[in-house]
């Protein structure tokens, strides 16, 4: 029977990561550095300060503008 | 001025930058050029059909593996550290800095991330010609991701294309072509990413005289030393001519970089090119400006003339003409630049103040004043200088970028010549016989991580006080935070990086002693 093309997208990547032989640690790696990155750094030591800070655009560029052009 | 900038803070957010971009850096060469070799083998297997090519292909292919995986996702750390330890810097780029950027990631996903699957898994799955078609789109994607990030980074070291918004402190980029084309942008991308072909060149031609004086592989190993020597050959000359086109960039949009990286102190007509040098503290610093003379030094006469304005008795303002300026030659002093800095900080300034008064008047006065060419190209084009209180801020480590230039320069060199050599010997027959240059070659992988990683301390280093050129001081651009909390997470990247780069290492080593089974 044909498969449909998702059916043969999906094995073309389930046939790919099943025989993979280097590839297995790669993996293994790639994910505890994406966990490590966004799960920890990204939500715990990297906020996007004026985000964080300020509600709304407007609030955003006036912090700016102060720390830009006023005498330190 | 800048009494209120903890100097630790800039150091460590400096620092951590440095330590995340050079680490990142690492990794990225090696896949900019390794894809490419790549391909060009697999072409080599698809137009003859011989099955050795194939076996030559997957085992490089392997390594590139092992560089892509370790290295992926290390350069989104830059963009964490842009919002939190560089947000005013984010704010004040603005589009200029998103655009590109989001260009660079919808491609990289796209191309890298679909393409990248059917070369890793497509081999006896889809055609050989689909399949080849795939490896050479992950080495255009790769580049392609890579020519979107040095068009951000050109546009720092020289800003054009841009409107300067007074009401929201962003730039905003009202000419697109300006900003992808500048000559420094076009210059950048080419001079990087031949420096990424020639690395992956001499790193596949080390391996492989690993493999000669083992006496195993040598098939596999003469045959990735005559298409890495080729490949490496061609884009040697390449980058030795962007590099050239690169330098007399810098010589009109970064003056005082060009200065530093060449030791000059006192602007010459017909300046000579250090080629060697060893600097020296200089007896008689009275203006404390850290000068150095050449203890020791040989000079090509005349020839940084022509390397900068392309005639030999050019005149090439030194690091002294450009601070104190020179009349001669038209240099205005940094003293002046930093009262015509100062006063588009004020105007900045009053323009807010006007507007939070609901003045509407003067509001619109002041703000016509940003769009005034006049204003733009006698004032704002030297906000940044405003920030500064001392007109030595403005000389970068000159040392510093001296000597990380000429490493550059003098092992690029030393690659061309070898390349040459290894073509030569495959052509005379004479490889395994030549046993000094095969051990040389293996020795120059770790050189060409330095030559490459030089070069970024010349651009980046060489361009300090700013971060953005002339607009914004480095120390201007950092966010106010706790100085502990960026020490921790300096401290935690060089574990992961260090980590990381043990792994690829490890991982990769082994992969080369077992060979192309």
């Amino acid at each position: 029977m044909e498969r449909s093309l998702f059916q043969r997208i999906f094995l073309f990547y389930y046939d790919g990561f099943r025989n993979m032989t280097v590839g297995k640690k790669l993996w293994v790696i790639i994910l505890i550095k994406l966990f490590i990155l966004f799960a920890i750094l990204k939500l715990f030591f990297f906020p996007d300060i004026l985000k964080v800070r300020f509600t709304n655009d407007r609030d955003r560029a006036d912090y700016v503008i102060e720390q830009l052009s006023k005498p330190r | 001025m800048l009494e209120n900038i903890d100097p630790s803070l800039v150091s460590w957010s400096r620092g951590q930058f440095a330590l995340t971009a050079i680490y990142h850096w690492i990794f990225v060469p090696l896949t900019l050029g390794l894809s490419f070799i790549i391909a060009m083998m697999e072409t080599l297997y698809v137009r003859t059909g011989k099955e050795e090519w194939k076996r030559i292909t997957k085992f490089w292919m392997t390594l590139f593996g092992i560089n892509f995986a370790i290295g992926v996702a290390t350069g989104i750390i830059l963009e964490f550290e842009f919002g939190t330890n560089w947000s005013n810097y984010s704010w004040f780029v603005g589009d200029i800095f998103g655009a590109p950027l989001a260009i660079e990631g919808i491609m990289a996903f796209f191309l890298e991330s679909t393409f990248i699957a059917v070369m890793f898994f497509g081999w006896n799955k889809v055609s050989k010609r689909f399949h080849l078609t795939s490896t050479w789109l992950v080495a255009f994607g790769a580049n392609l991701s890579a020519l979107w990030i040095l068009v951000a980074n050109a546009w720092m070291q020289n800003p054009v294309g841009m409107q300067f918004n007074p009401d929201t402190a962003r730039n905003e980029m009202v000419n697109f072509w300006q900003v992808f084309l500048s000559p420094v942008a076009i210059h950048k991308f080419i001079h990087t990413i031949t420096s990424g072909y020639v690395l992956a060149s001499i790193f596949v031609i080390g391996i492989s005289s690993w493999y000669i004086l083992k006496k195993r592989e040598q098939f596999l190993a003469k045959r990735s030393i005559l298409v890495a020597s080729v490949f490496g050959l061609v884009s040697s000359l390449m980058l030795i001519y962007s590099g050239d086109g690169s330098t007399r960039q810098i010589v009109h949009v970064q003056p005082m970089k060009f200065a530093a990286i060449e030791g000059l102190y006192n602007g010459q007509s017909g300046a000579g090119l250090v080629a060697i040098g060893i600097m020296a503290t200089a007896p008689g610093d009275t203006n404390s400006r850290n000068v150095k003379d050449f203890a020791f030094h040989i000079e090509i006469p005349n020839f940084l003339s022509y390397m900068a304005y392309g005639k030999f008795d050019a005149f090439v303002p030194g690091v002294n003409d450009l601070v104190d300026g020179n009349v001669d030659q038209n240099i205005i002093p940094v003293r002046d630049k930093i009262e015509r800095g100062k006063l588009a900080r004020e105007t900045l300034a009053e323009l807010k103040t006007a507007r939070d008064n609901r003045d509407t008047v003067k509001y619109a006065l002041l703000k016509a004043k940003f769009s005034d060419p006049d204003f733009k190209n006698t004032y704002f084009r030297y906000f940044g200088y405003g920030f500064l209180d001392d007109h030595n801020q403005v000389i970068p480590n000159v040392p510093l970028a001296f000597y990380s230039f000429h490493t550059m320069v003098g092992l690029g060199f030393l690659f061309l010549f070898i390349l040459f050599l290894f073509l030569l010997a495959l052509f005379r027959n004479t490889l395994e016989k030549r046993k000094f240059l095969l051990r040389l070659s293996i020795l120059c992988i770790p050189l060409a991580y330095l030559a490459s990683q030089a070069g970024w301390i010349v651009a980046e280093m060489g361009r300090q006080p700013w971060v953005i050129q002339d607009l914004l001081p480095t120390m201007a651009a950092v966010s106010h935070i706790n100085t502990t909390s960026v020490q921790v997470t300096f401290w935690l990247f060089a574990v992961l990086f260090t980590a990381l780069l043990i792994a690829e290492l490890s991982i990769m080593i082994r992969q080369i002693k077992t060979g192309s089974k």
